[in-house]
C-alpha cells in the first residue's frame, strides 16, 4: 500500500526561559490511503504538537522544527514555505480540533466559515460555494442546513458545532484529515454520534484519517494503526488489533489497566502514579522510568535513551529492558 | 431593534431631566451672582434684572419657569451677554468644536488603528516596541504640553501653519492634530490588546488550518473582534473631544463651545451654563446610543431588545 504521509524522526522543540523543551523527539510514522492512525498518550506528551507542526501550526517562535521529514505526495512539509502550506491546509490536509465551542469564529456567520476553503483553494464564487455548503452540512447531518447557514456559531450546541467542523474540514475533499481529540469536550453521547459520523463519512469518502486522543476505547474503536507517545517519543506502534492483544511496553500496559470499564467492580481505579517528566529535563535513560513499578525499575536503561525495535512483524516498542513485557528478544 | 433604540431615547430624556435639575441646583449653590461683576449696579437695574430672568421669585418656581422653557425648546437668553440667545452661541460656537473634534477623531482613528493592528500582528519587534513607545509618550503628554511643542514646531519654526487663532482655513490642523495624537495613542493601545486577544483565541488557529492567507486573517476573522474595545471607547473618547477641548481652545485661541462651557461657571451665568450641559449631555447620550448600535453590528451575540 502507498503511503499518504510518511513522517520521519521529527524533532520539535520550544525554546523558552526555562530551557529548551524537546516536545517531539525523533518520531516516525506514516499513514496509509483510507487507514485511521491513532496517536495516544497522555497531555503534554506530544501528540498534538506531532500533528501540528506537520501543517505549521506550531508558532515560530519559539517552537523550532529540529529535524526530520514529512513526505506527503511529492513534497516534504517540513521544507515547504508559510505560502505552500497554505495551500496544503484546508485543501489536502484538513484539521478538527477539540473545543467545538471556541473553534469556530463568533463574529462570522456559519455559512461564511464553512466555505471559506472552498473559496480559497478551489475559487469558487459565492453562490456555487454557497450551495456546496448547504451540501456539506446536510452531508454532516445538520437538518435544515439552508438556514443554519446563515446561523452564527452560538446558535450551534457543542455537537452541532463539531459536525460543522468536520464538515468545513471535508467540503474540500482532503486526503488527509488530522482529528485532534475531537470527541474530548463532548458530552458521552454525543461522542458516539460525531465517531460514528468520522467513520462513515471517512469509508464514503475513502480519506486517510489520524486521530489524536487520549481515550483508549475510541482508538481501539476507530484506529488501524495505533502509536502510543510518552515523553515526546514514540514508545509503541502496532496494529490497533495487535496492541491491544498484546501490549509490550509497560506505559501502554498502565494506559490500558487505567480504563476503568475495565476495571473490577468495587476496587479502587488504577492510576499510573507520578507525573509525566518535565520534558525541558529529561533523563538520560528510559523516560518512563520514575514511574515503573519498583522491582523492574532497576531493569530500566540509565544512560541512554532505548531505541525502537521491531518486535514482531510491524509490532514496534521502545527497547527498554526493564519496560517491556517478557524482556527483549536478544 | 427599533423598540431598543425607541427605549434608550425614552431613557435617554431622564437623563437629560436629571442633568437639568442637578445642574440648576448646583450653580445656584456657587457663590456669586450673575450680576454683580466688578462695577456694581444701581439697585433700580439689578431688580429689574432679577425681574426679567425670574430670579425674584422663589426657587421652585424659577425652576418650573427654566424647565418649562427648556421643555420648549427654548434655551433662554445668556445672563452675562446681554440681549443673545443661548441657542445662538452654541449655534456659533459648536461648529468650530465639532470641526476640530471630528478632524482630530479622524486623525486619532487613522493613527491609532493601524498602529494597534501592525504592533499586535507585529508583536515583540521593532515596529511594535516603537508604535508602542510612541503611544506611551502620547498617553503621558498633555494637551498642554504637546500644544506648544507643535505650534513651536510648524508655527514657529518652520512657520507653515498659524500659532494660533481661527482665520485662515488651515487654522484646524494644528489643535486637531494636538488632540488626535493623543487619542490616537489610547487607540493604538486598545487595538493591540484587543487583536493580541483575538489572535491567540483558537478560532484563529481553525482559520490558520483551512489554510486562510497571514492578512486575510487580520481583515476577515480577527479585525472584528479586536475592534470591540475600541469601539466600546469612541463613545465616550467623542465626547471627551468635542467638551473637553476647552483647554485646546485656550492654547490656540478658538471660538469654540467648549470656552462659553468653562467660562458660562465662572460668570456665574446660569442660564448659558444650564444650556451647555444639557447640549452636551444631549449629545453624549446619543452618541452612546450609537456607539451601542455600532458594537451590536460587529458582535452577533449582541441582541439589541
Amino acid at each position: 500500500m502507498s503511503a499518504i504521509i510518511e513522517v520521519k524522526d521529527l524533532t520539535v522543540a520550544f525554546h523558552t526561559r526555562n530551557g529548551v523543551v524537546r516536545a517531539v523527539d525523533g518520531v516516525s510514522f506514516r499513514v496509509e490511503a483510507g487507514q485511521t492512525v491513532g496517536i495516544v498518550g497522555e497531555s503534554g506528551s506530544g501528540k498534538s504538537v506531532t500533528c501540528y507542526s506537520l501543517l505549521g501550526l506550531i508558532s515560530q517562535p519559539p517552537g523550532r522544527i529540529e529535524g526530520g521529514s514529512a513526505i506527503f505526495g511529492n513534497q516534504d512539509l517540513l521544507k515547504l514555505s508559510e505560502k505552500d502550506l497554505q495551500k496544503v491546509r484546508g485543501s489536502r490536509i484538513s484539521m478538527i480540533f477539540q473545543d467545538p465551542m471556541t473553534s469556530l469564529n463568533p463574529f462570522l456567520k456559519v455559512g461564511t466559515q464553512l466555505v471559506e476553503p472552498l473559496r480559497l483553494h478551489q475559487g469558487l464564487d459565492k453562490a456555487a460555494a454557497w450551495k456546496k455548503g448547504i451540501e456539506a452540512l446536510a452531508e454532516v447531518g445538520i437538518p435544515d442546513p439552508a438556514t443554519r447557514m446563515d446561523q452564527y456559531p452560538h446558535e450551534f450546541s457543542g455537537g452541532m458545532r463539531q459536525r460543522v467542523m468536520i464538515a468545513m474540514a471535508l467540503i474540500t475533499r482532503p486526503q488527509l484529515l488530522i482529528a485532534d481529540e475531537p470527541t474530548t469536550a463532548l458530552d458521552v453521547t454525543i461522542q458516539q454520534q460525531v465517531l460514528d459520523l468520522i467513520k462513515d463519512l471517512q469509508k464514503r469518502l475513502g480519506i486517510a484519517v489520524v486521530f489524536i486522543t487520549h481515550d483508549l476505547a475510541v482508538v481501539h474503536e476507530i484506529c488501524d494503526v495505533v502509536n502510543v507517545m510518552y515523553a515526546g517519543r514514540l514508545v509503541e506502534s502496532a496494529s490497533a488489533a495487535d496492541l491491544f492483544a498484546h501490549p509490550r511496553h509497560a506505559y501502554t500496559r498502565a494506559l490500558m489497566r487505567s480504563i476503568p470499564a475495565l476495571q473490577k467492580k468495587g476496587e479502587p481505579l488504577y492510576t499510573i502514579p507520578g507525573l509525566p517528566p518535565d520534558l525541558s529535563q529529561l533523563p538520560d535513560g528510559c523516560a518512563f522510568r520514575a514511574r515503573q513499578i519498583p522491582d523492574r525499575q532497576a531493569l530500566c536503561l540509565t544512560t541512554k535513551k532505548p531505541p525502537l525495535l521491531e518486535i514482531a512483524s510491524g509490532h514496534w516498542v521502545q527497547a527498554c529492558p526493564g519496560c517491556v513485557e517478557g524482556g527483549l528478544p536478544l | 431593534m427599533l423598540r431598543f433604540i425607541f427605549s434608550r431615547l425614552l431613557q435617554s430624556l431622564l437623563v437629560l431631566v436629571v442633568v437639568f435639575t442637578a445642574t440648576f441646583f448646583l450653580i445656584r449653590l456657587k457663590p456669586g451672582d450673575p450680576f454683580k461683576g466688578e462695577k456694581a449696579m444701581p439697585a433700580s437695574v439689578l431688580a429689574q434684572m432679577n425681574k426679567r430672568y425670574a430670579l425674584d421669585q422663589p426657587l421652585w418656581k424659577q425652576y418650573f419657569i427654566h424647565a418649562g422653557a427648556f421643555a420648549r425648546g427654548d434655551l433662554l437668553p445668556s445672563m452675562r451677554y446681554e440681549g443673545v440667545q443661548n441657542s445662538k452661541i452654541i449655534k456659533d460656537s459648536f461648529p468650530v468644536s465639532l470641526l476640530i473634534g471630528l478632524s482630530a477623531l479622524t486623525i486619532a482613528l487613522g493613527v491609532g488603528l493601524p498602529a494597534g493592528i501592525i504592533a499586535a500582528v507585529r508583536k515583540n519587534t521593532w515596529l511594535d516596541y516603537s508604535a508602542m513607545s510612541l503611544a506611551m509618550l502620547g498617553i503621558c503628554l498633555p494637551t498642554f504640553v504637546m500644544g506648544p511643542i507643535l505650534q513651536w514646531i510648524f508655527a514657529l519654526k518652520l512657520g507653515w501653519l498659524n500659532v494660533a487663532g481661527w482665520f485662515e482655513r488651515t487654522d484646524w490642523i494644528l489643535p486637531a492634530a494636538t488632540m488626535g495624537f493623543i487619542y490616537a495613542a489610547y487607540i493604538a493601545r486598545l487595538t493591540r490588546g484587543g487583536m493580541l486577544e483575538i489572535l491567540n483565541q483558537d478560532y484563529i488557529r481553525t482559520a490558520r488550518a483551512k489554510g486562510v492567507p497571514g492578512k486575510q486573517i487580520v481583515i476577515k476573522h480577527a479585525l472584528r473582534g479586536g475592534l470591540l474595545p475600541v469601539v466600546a471607547f469612541l463613545g465616550p473618547a467623542f465626547a471627551g473631544i468635542t467638551t473637553g477641548s476647552f483647554i485646546i481652545e485656550k492654547i490656540f485661541q478658538l471660538p469654540g463651545l467648549g470656552q462659553h462651557f468653562v467660562g458660562s461657571v465662572f460668570n456665574s451665568d446660569y442660564t448659558l451654563v444650564q444650556a451647555t450641559t444639557v447640549f452636551y449631555a444631549a449629545l453624549l447620550v446619543l452618541i452612546n446610543l450609537g456607539s451601542d448600535i455600532l458594537q451590536a453590528w460587529l458582535n452577533p451575540r449582541i441582541r439589541l431588545t
